[in-house]
């Protein structure tokens, strides 16, 4: 299960950078690194998955004393709420440039914006 | 088609590096030391159900501060940048029509792109969904320490609210100060309860300047539903600052 999840995690990485570095259309692009971001967070949840354990919350079903032996890793989770969140920034950012970039150049396109190749 | 070849390339090179992770990937059967001290501590020390919430807002809080202050630098200049250019449309737009009218060729206005009404379907699903979502994302955030949940994505709910207005009207203009107002208001106090755990507490952002409480309640985990609320309105507000931006770009 968590072995599925990893895999598809990391198709989702190189599907993303395949995305990101074959169009050349800056939209398309962002919609990339999204999909290579979403890749990155599934892996790292995966990497804290254990079988046949449950989520750590804890009520009646888990009691807190047998937390340790009933629980899975509770630290990439944090870690993944982070990375979303950080993940939305960064998409917006994104786009806030890719509007600016639009409005210098009247297009999308990135091989007209040639400013900064060499 | 050498590019692609040489995208190709690389891909195939990053997948055998993840082939080879996935393949010598064995899976944890204990906790490691910091996840189990987390599993053992959190009910006892802090009253939290939820322990992932008890690692974001009290373990690691501090973390969770720089988290916040990077969406709020996120929003800002998401907004300085649309700002600028926005302010800059609208001028040589105007500067266009002048000349135009000048020539005395074109009499039409600028271009105006007439939007067609939402529709009633859109309007009333709006208007009965608005309260819904709002108190679902508040419901979120403020049991974050008991269920799945917590301020960023409570926060993330509200926003979706916003969105949905935004959707069933694309014209309508929100005013930026109230939502500044909550921005800035959730993240002083955020810090001022901070502070108040070195005063009162074992350190900063520490929760148990509040009493615990009932394990499993809702008023209980001293200050972590305080905390996550705050953080609900501040992310809620941020997300829908980055919405009004984007969304007022549109030329209208």
């Amino acid at each position: 299960m968590a072995l599925i999840a990893m895999i598809t995690g990391f198709l989702l990485i190189l599907i993303g950078l395949y995305g990101a570095l074959s169009n050349r259309n800056i939209l398309r692009m962002i919609v990339a690194f999204s999909v290579a971001n979403t890749g990155v967070n599934m892996v790292l949840v995966a990497v804290g998955y254990m079988k046949g354990r449950t989520a750590p919350i804890l009520d009646e079903a888990v009691p807190a004393a047998e937390a340790a032996s009933r629980i899975i890793d509770p630290v990439p989770q944090a870690l993944v709420l982070t990375a979303i969140v950080i993940g939305v920034g960064v998409t917006a950012l994104m786009l806030a440039y890719a509007y600016k970039l639009y409005q210098s150049k009247g297009s999308l396109d990135i091989s007209k914006h040639t400013e900064l190749k060499w | 088609m050498i590019k692609r070849l040489t995208v190709i390339l690389l891909l195939a090179g990053i997948g055998s590096l993840f082939a080879g992770l996935v393949m010598t990937y064995v899976p944890d059967e204990e906790l490691n030391l910091t996840a189990s001290y987390y599993a053992e501590r959190t009910a006892e020390d802090l009253g939290a159900a939820n322990i992932v919430t008890a690692i974001i807002v009290t373990y690691r809080g501090l973390d969770t501060l720089g988290e916040v202050t990077v969406l709020f630098l996120t929003a800002a200049i998401v907004g300085l940048v649309l700002s600028q250019s926005r302010g800059r449309s609208q001028s040589t737009r105007r500067a266009r029509d002048n000349i135009t009218s000048e020539d005395g060729l074109t009499s039409t206005p600028a271009t105006r792109r007439e939007l067609p009404p939402p529709g009633e379907l859109l309007t009333t699903g709006t208007r009965l969904l608005l309260p819904l979502i709002l108190l679902f994302g508040a419901y979120v955030f403020s049991h974050g320490h008991l269920t799945p949940g917590g301020g960023f994505q409570g926060g993330a709910i509200l926003a979706s609210a916003m969105l949905l207005l935004l959707l069933s009207n694309p014209a309508k203009r929100f005013g930026h100060r109230l939502i500044t107002l909550v921005e800035s208001t959730a993240g002083i106090s955020f810090v001022f309860i901070g502070v108040l755990g070195i005063l009162l507490a074992g350190g900063f952002l520490d929760n148990r300047i509040l009493p615990t409480g009932t394990f499993g309640e809702l008023f209980s985990a001293g200050a972590i539903p305080l905390i996550y609320t705050l953080v609900g309105l501040k992310v809620g507000a941020e997300f829908s600052s980055m919405l009004v931006s984007l969304s007022e770009t549109e030329e209208l």
